[in-house]
């Protein structure tokens, strides 16, 4: 035996008792079967009390055994909050229970709801914070009191992953409605995917008595499961959560550790119904459960719920609880029926029938514990809403099942946009205004009654079937007559109690005072209640206080309970993990064709976006990058300019396409040139640079910075996407590898490499741009000179990188080639006073506070940003950017970003500074007040430390200012 | 215990104090009209009726009081921005915050937490740079921070070398805290209807009416009413709201999206963001980890959540923080921010003369919640832009002097 509570075959359809399970609870060894959930493993035991509420450290045990509440949540290793009524038992699985202090039988913070009168709705608003500054040691205490289970931080949660799929229909819950609608569906010859959080098809058919004798739940069970498994295209997925509702029906589906996403052209929710709390003091108590738990527990995990049992209902479901009960043996020591009149029903005869004693037009009043669970309970009469008689009779009893109503679940459907009507006839709310290829069906449209959920289903599939095949078959009607059976809710099961603890939110541990209060503190819209007392905030979102709370801040405010409404439901349904929503994440990394080569020569990479780069080879820096730039003035050096970006645009329109798109005059640029490309946007603002290749009349090669591409691109097509030009534009960063090979000594090494063009000066000029072939590989010849020496850029098909690389470094070693990184060109393009666009610009440069009005054709009738900078060229400029030395050689390098100070006002900062190898002193670029460039002015740098420097500004380029090297 | 709370436990009826204006009808004239009951038009109530004798205010909300974006954003309080103007703006709102509760008489439970922005890139270095010498300058604790220090501050973060953006240093900005956003908007709204103001919720406004250029009456679905001045502060609608007054503001709206874990016990003090990959991070005084991130790429009106946006967040925030992968999403949600080209708001008169403006509060509006009110109240009040919020005048656009805050707003609330 698992457990003293165990009930033999046919109770325990889901566990195998063949198979005994070992696990750990709290400390205590235990044993289950296979197929048992923690939470009906420990109940088999007798083992009811499960964890201790948020805020009051209440027992708690399992209300609804069906994931629905926050009172299973605990502990497991690297899982915190974890359902108990949901995890099943593995062998040596460690359990433990969450939020006490001390143990768990005895919570040393449990006297906290001693104080609760000290603790009314919203009392951390009205307390706390004098004398000033005090709330942040009350935070501090609160804080360390908050929480529920602890996050493991050494565990990392691994292996989650997602996949896609397709589906005509998807059918999300497998009860009744849900077979049904997948059968008709499937014959229909649709693709229907049918979804079910349960290990078994047939939902509630699995634990429901639906007659007298207790078999036709069963034999329907059975029909549905094996017509559904009898067509093929319906794919069932079982332990899986629909998780959500996204625009047109975009789904969500969570089992295991794959995250589904699915795409359905119809989709059906029969998600049924929530059974709702009666409200009155110490509902709370573990013993304490729903009819639908205590049927689960027996029908199947085959445990036993209590021995001595009340039954608190005001519909079927409580008889047909009931003699289940008998079946297992339970005594049952009163069914307390709230309706006037039980009526006469085969359930209700035949509990009769069997000499359970039946109370009507009766309720609880209160409950009362020993130790940590339910004892007793005291029967009163109903005299009014909400009011009991002023006695009533104890009843000895360790478990009660509640079936007083039920909340459709409504979650997926509103999600959708669905909205919710109460109706005060049958106390309950239904669902309306659904979007399009989205339907309800059975229990959660309000149908109770087993046959006409059934054709309420066939109804819906018909409808799908229609919109997917275009057809127009007939559409069933549902039975809408009501029948008595079908009115499950009791309009008013809430009793307040003088020294209340009559839970309406139990996660919250929120009374029916605190509701009531809340409204008359003013927060009396339904949204205001539940911010300012947290109802529905907790776990298991408002599952259970939803109704209840309507139905109170209605009430109190003089409103109907459709007016009042209750709060949004958001996604998710169920909690789901971060590292479900994450699954592998995909953060791809960049590199270039010769990555590996910059590797093998000890480069240090550096992150630019997503792509790497070498920033220098060898370990220190300081000395790689002097070598480096070294070679580059006085010999010649290779880097990898791979990452740079590339658009080829073509067409008719190519020219006058960048005529707009770029600041500078493109239409007479004759081919085989390059031109300086310098982009603004709307706001005239410096946004991104490159050169503008014309390859023939209709064909430019455009290049744009690293980081700036893509964005440079999307502008493009957005821009283009008005202007309609005859160009074709294409992005084609990728496809292309680049090298810039630099120095006195490049025109030698290349020449040698490539014999097909004549590379001289005269046959290609500076700005010039061949096609040619570079050892055997097909290129793109640019000469450019962003480190201000004679250069060449190549670009050669992105595959035939390495080979380029190797080609270069072996045909240069005569001349000492040697490659080098981006901290080499950076000093050199500073010494040249190239600005990069990004680090010494910001969200505010105008081209002529960085000196590029030179790159403005202002004649053109049209450029993005043209309007701007014709604006601003109207008003004075107020910064500059200019070049600066320091020649104090013991004066520290101001960093990029340090200030420009003027009689301690901030003036202009840093964007580029550096200590120059070659021109043996401190250099850099700066922001100043417009007025004060004049070479010679002296200004104040504050650096690290406070320590203020003094800088003179110097016109640039500081190095070759006649631009003589990169003409040779 | 603190004694506050003992009038709850000794009385035995439950002493209730209506915070707000019991449903009344609307009366045919106001002296100002605030269109907006979130935390700005609250408080800008609260100002005016506190410390100008301004009392003949009607609030006006379509929804419930604080029920915008002041509900929705994420509550990080912060001033490390990187102009001038923003800083010295935002450095009030700060210090306002820190005595807010004393001032309303109500716990808006500000905490000094800290925050910590990454840098995972050279370039976030040296903007990050800039921010801590701006800041520096002006008396707001900012600094640049090593991987050394950053391990100090928040030791469970992921500084491994070998992550796909490992960590290179951080800008830690001592003074960021945060606060319990709805209390705000309440301790605010309160103290306005306590002296006087009314505030009407579920009270839309369907036009706006002018006369000779001057405002002249607000239309609602429950009535016409008169006023002699009349405020927008309605984030998320401001384009809208301004256009019934004949206004065109630079205004793009973009959904931004949030979400929130079940509780945990405490294990993150400090509010961590990294613009990088767009996640910023903070846990509640209840437990629970607040997820935010970057906006939506297309402009939109509905608050609708995506799948795609909470799968982006949880795998950025994975990177920094991979233990969270146990950690559970409760909700998601989504408010509308009204963008503007600089990132900073605009403020004060229109050209509708005696409508004045409170809009473009993109995703910074909730920590400029004090300032705005105290700043706008003096406006409405005394006719004259306070100078801490003159440089975000709607003027500025067309003198070409925005306030630029593009690299110290992206993800970093």
């Amino acid at each position: 035996m698992t457990g003293i509570n165990r009930l033999p075959e046919p109770f325990g359809s889901q566990v195998q008792a063949n198979t005994v399970i070992q696990f750990q609870f709290d400390g205590r060894e235990y044993t289950g079967m296979q197929g048992d959930t923690v939470a009906s493993a420990l109940a088999a035991n007798d083992q009811w009390l499960l964890s201790r509420s948020f805020k009051y450290h209440r027992p708690r045990g399992a209300l609804t055994m069906a994931g629905q509440d926050a009172n299973t949540l605990v502990q497991l290793p690297a899982d915190p909050n974890a359902l108990a009524d949901v995890v099943e038992i593995e062998d040596g699985l460690r359990v433990s229970a969450q939020n006490f202090i001390g143990s768990l039988t005895s919570d040393r913070l449990a006297f906290i709801e001693y104080f609760s009168r000290f603790l009314p709705v919203g009392f951390y608003y009205k307390a706390f914070f004098r004398p000033r500054g005090i709330w942040e040691k009350w935070a501090r205490f609160f804080r360390s009191k908050a929480g529920l289970g602890v996050v493991d931080e050494s565990c990392i949660a691994r292996d989650y992953d997602k996949q896609y799929k397709f589906c005509d229909v998807l059918v999300v819950g497998a009860g009744a409605a849900g077979l049904t609608a997948a059968i008709e569906a499937g014959r229909r010859g649709l693709n229907v995917i049918l979804v079910d959080e349960n290990a078994a098809l047939g939902g509630a058919l699995n634990y429901t008595r639906l007659d007298s004798g207790g078999s036709r739940a069963a034999q329907l069970r059975e029909q549905l499961v094996s017509e559904t498994l009898s067509v093929e295209n319906i794919e069932v997925m079982t332990r899986a959560i629909v998780n959500g509702w996204f625009a047109d029906n975009w789904v969500p589906i969570v089992r295991g550790k794959r995250l589904f996403k699915v795409r359905a052209a119809e989709v059906i929710l029969c998600t049924g119904a929530l059974p709702q709390l009666a409200v009155f003091r110490n509902n709370d108590l573990p013993g304490i459960m729903m009819t639908s738990a205590a049927s689960r527990l027996m029908h199947l995990y085959g445990v036993r719920p209590g021995r001595n049992a009340v039954i608190l209902t005001s519909n079927d479901e409580g008889y047909a609880c009931a003699l289940d009960l008998l079946d297992a043996g339970v005594k049952i020591r009163a069914l307390v029926d709230m309706r006037r009149n039980a009526g006469e029903t085969p359930l209700t005869q035949a509990v009769r029938a069997k000499g359970v004693p039946i109370t009507e037009s009766s309720a609880i009043y209160s409950a009362r514990r020993s130790g940590n669970h339910l004892a007793a309970v005291e029967v009163r009469e109903v005299v009014a809403q909400g009011r009991l008689s002023e006695t009533g009779n104890q009843i000895s009893c360790d478990l009660l099942c509640m079936s007083v109503g039920h909340m459709p679940a409504y979650q997926l459907a509103c999600q959708a946009g669905a909205t919710l009507d109460y109706h005060d006839n049958s106390s309950q709310f239904s669902i309306s205004n659904l979007p399009a290829h989205l339907q309800i069906a059975g229990m959660v449209h309000g149908y109770a009654d087993m046959d006409a959920a059934i054709k309420d289903a066939k109804r819906a599939a018909v409808i799908a079937a229609n919109s997917v095949g275009n057809t127009n078959e007939e559409i069933p009607l549902t039975d809408n007559g009501a029948t008595p059976s079908e009115t499950v809710n009791f309009d008013w099961p809430m009793f307040a109690h003088p020294k209340g603890k009559e839970f309406v939110d139990l996660d919250e541990d929120l009374q029916m005072a605190d509701i009531i209060n809340a409204t008359h503190d003013g927060y009396e819209h339904i949204q205001l209640v539940k911010r300012y007392s947290t109802c529905g905030m907790g776990p298991s979102q408002g599952r259970h206080s939803a109704l209840p709370a309507a139905r109170l801040v209605a009430n109190e405010t003089g409103r109907t309970i459709g007016e009042t409404g209750v709060t949004t439901a958001r996604p998710p349904f169920a909690a789901e993990k971060l590292a479900h929503c994450a699954g592998r994440s995909f953060y791809p990394a960049r590199r270039s064709n010769m990555h590996y080569r910059h590797v093998e020569a000890g480069a240090t990479m550096l992150q630019i976006g997503n792509w790497y780069r070498p920033a220098h080879y060898g370990d220190d820096k300081r000395t790689a990058v002097e070598s480096e730039a070294q070679a580059v003035r006085n010999d010649v050096g290779i880097i990898d300019v791979s990452t740079l970006g590339g658009i080829e645009v073509r067409g008719p329109d190519a020219a006058q396409f960048l005529n707009r798109i770029y600041t500078f005059a493109f239409l007479k640029q004759p081919v085989g040139r390059a031109r300086y490309a310098l982009m603004t946007n709307e706001a005239g603002v410096v946004i991104d640079d490159g050169v503008a290749c014309r390859m023939s009349d209709d064909h430019f090669y455009v290049t744009a910075t690293t980081g700036g591409v893509d964005r440079v691109y999307q502008s493009m097509l957005k821009w283009n996407a008005q202007w309609r030009m005859q160009v074709d534009l294409a992005n084609v960063t990728s496809a292309y590898c680049a090298v810039n090979i630099a120095g006195p000594k490049s025109r030698q090494v290349l020449q040698r490499l490539c014999p097909d063009t004549d590379l001289s000066s005269e046959a290609f000029p500076y700005m010039g741009v061949r096609t040619a072939t570079v050892a055997g590989i097909p290129a793109r010849l640019l000469r450019v000179g962003f480190v201000g020496e004679l250069g060449f850029e190549i670009h050669a098909p992105q595959h035939a990188g390495e080979a380029l690389w190797d080609a270069l470094l072996d045909g240069g070693q005569e001349e000492g080639i040697r490659p080098f990184g981006v901290e080499a060109q950076r000093l050199l393009r500073l010494e040249k006073g190239h600005i990069i666009i990004g680090q010494d610009t910001d969200a505010m440069s105008s081209p002529a506070e960085v000196a590029m009005s030179w790159a403005i054709a202002a004649r053109k009738p049209f450029f993005v940003g043209n309007r701007s900078i014709r604006d601003l060229a109207a008003r004075p400029q107020k910064r500059a950017l200019v070049g600066f030395e320091i020649r104090c050689s013991a004066a520290p390098v101001p960093k990029e970003c340090h200030l420009v100070l003027s009689d301690e006002r901030m003036v202009g900062r840093v964007t580029s500074s550096a200590w120059s190898p070659a021109l043996q002193r401190t250099i850099g670029l700066a922001y100043v007040p417009a007025d004060q460039t004049a070479p010679g002015t002296s200004i104040e740098i504050r650096t690290d430390g406070g320590v203020m420097v003094s800088a003179t500004i110097v016109p640039t380029p500081f190095y070759d200012p006649d631009n003589k090297r990169q003409d040779l | 215990m603190p004694a506050a709370l003992l009038k709850y436990a000794l009385s035995r009826k439950y002493p209730a104090r209506h915070a707000f204006t019991r449903r009344r009808d609307l009366k045919k004239r106001y002296d100002v009209v605030i269109i907006g009951a979130g935390g700005h038009g609250v408080a800008i109530a609260y100002y005016l009726s506190k410390y100008h004798g301004i009392k003949d205010i009607a609030i006006l909300d379509k929804g419930y009081v604080g029920g915008g974006n002041t509900a929705r954003n994420t509550a990080v309080i912060r001033s490390n921005y990187l102009t001038e103007e923003g800083v010295r703006f935002y450095r009030e709102s700060v210090e306002m915050f820190q005595g807010l509760s004393n001032e309303l008489g109500f716990n808006i439970m500000f905490e000094n937490r800290g925050q910590l922005t990454l840098a995972h890139s050279d370039a976030a270095i040296r903007s990050f740079r800039w921010r801590a010498e701006v800041n520096q300058h002006m008396g707001v604790r900012s600094e640049l921070v090593d991987r050394k220090t950053i391990a100090e501050l928040v030791p469970n973060l992921n500084l491994s070398e070998d992550s796909r953006f490992p960590i290179l240093a951080g800008l830690w900005h001592a003074d960021g805290g945060t606060a319990r956003h709805d209390a705000v908007a309440w301790g605010y709204a309160s103290g306005a209807c306590e002296r006087g103001a009314e505030l009407h919720q579920c009270t839309e406004v369907t036009g706006i009416e002018t006369k000779c250029g001057r405002i002249a009456a607000v239309n609602t679905n429950r009535g016409r009413i008169e006023c002699g001045i009349a405020v927008q502060a309605v984030a998320g609608m401001s384009s809208i709201v301004a256009d019934m007054a004949g206004i065109r503001l630079p205004i793009h709206s973009f959904p931004l999206q949030a979400m929130v874990t079940q509780p945990y016990k405490p294990l993150l003090g400090p509010l961590v963001s990294s613009p990088h990959v767009h996640v910023y991070i903070q846990q509640t005084s209840r437990g629970e980890f607040v997820i935010g991130g970057g906006s939506d790429p297309y402009a939109l009106y509905n608050t609708r959540s995506t799948l795609e946006m909470k799968e982006t967040l949880s795998a950025a925030i994975l990177e920094l923080f991979p233990f969270l992968g146990q950690a559970r999403v409760l909700r998601q949600w989504a408010g509308i921010t009204d963008m503007t080209p600089d990132y900073s708001p605009i403020m004060g008169e229109s050209p509708v003369e005696h409508y004045y403006l409170d809009a473009g509060w993109g995703t910074w509006g909730f920590k400029a919640t004090p300032i705005s009110g105290k700043t706008m109240a003096e406006l409405i009040a005394t006719g004259r832009t306070p100078d801490i919020i003159k440089p975000f005048e709607l003027e500025r656009f067309y003198r070409f002097q925005q306030i630029n805050e593009a690299g110290a707003t992206a993800a970093s609330h």
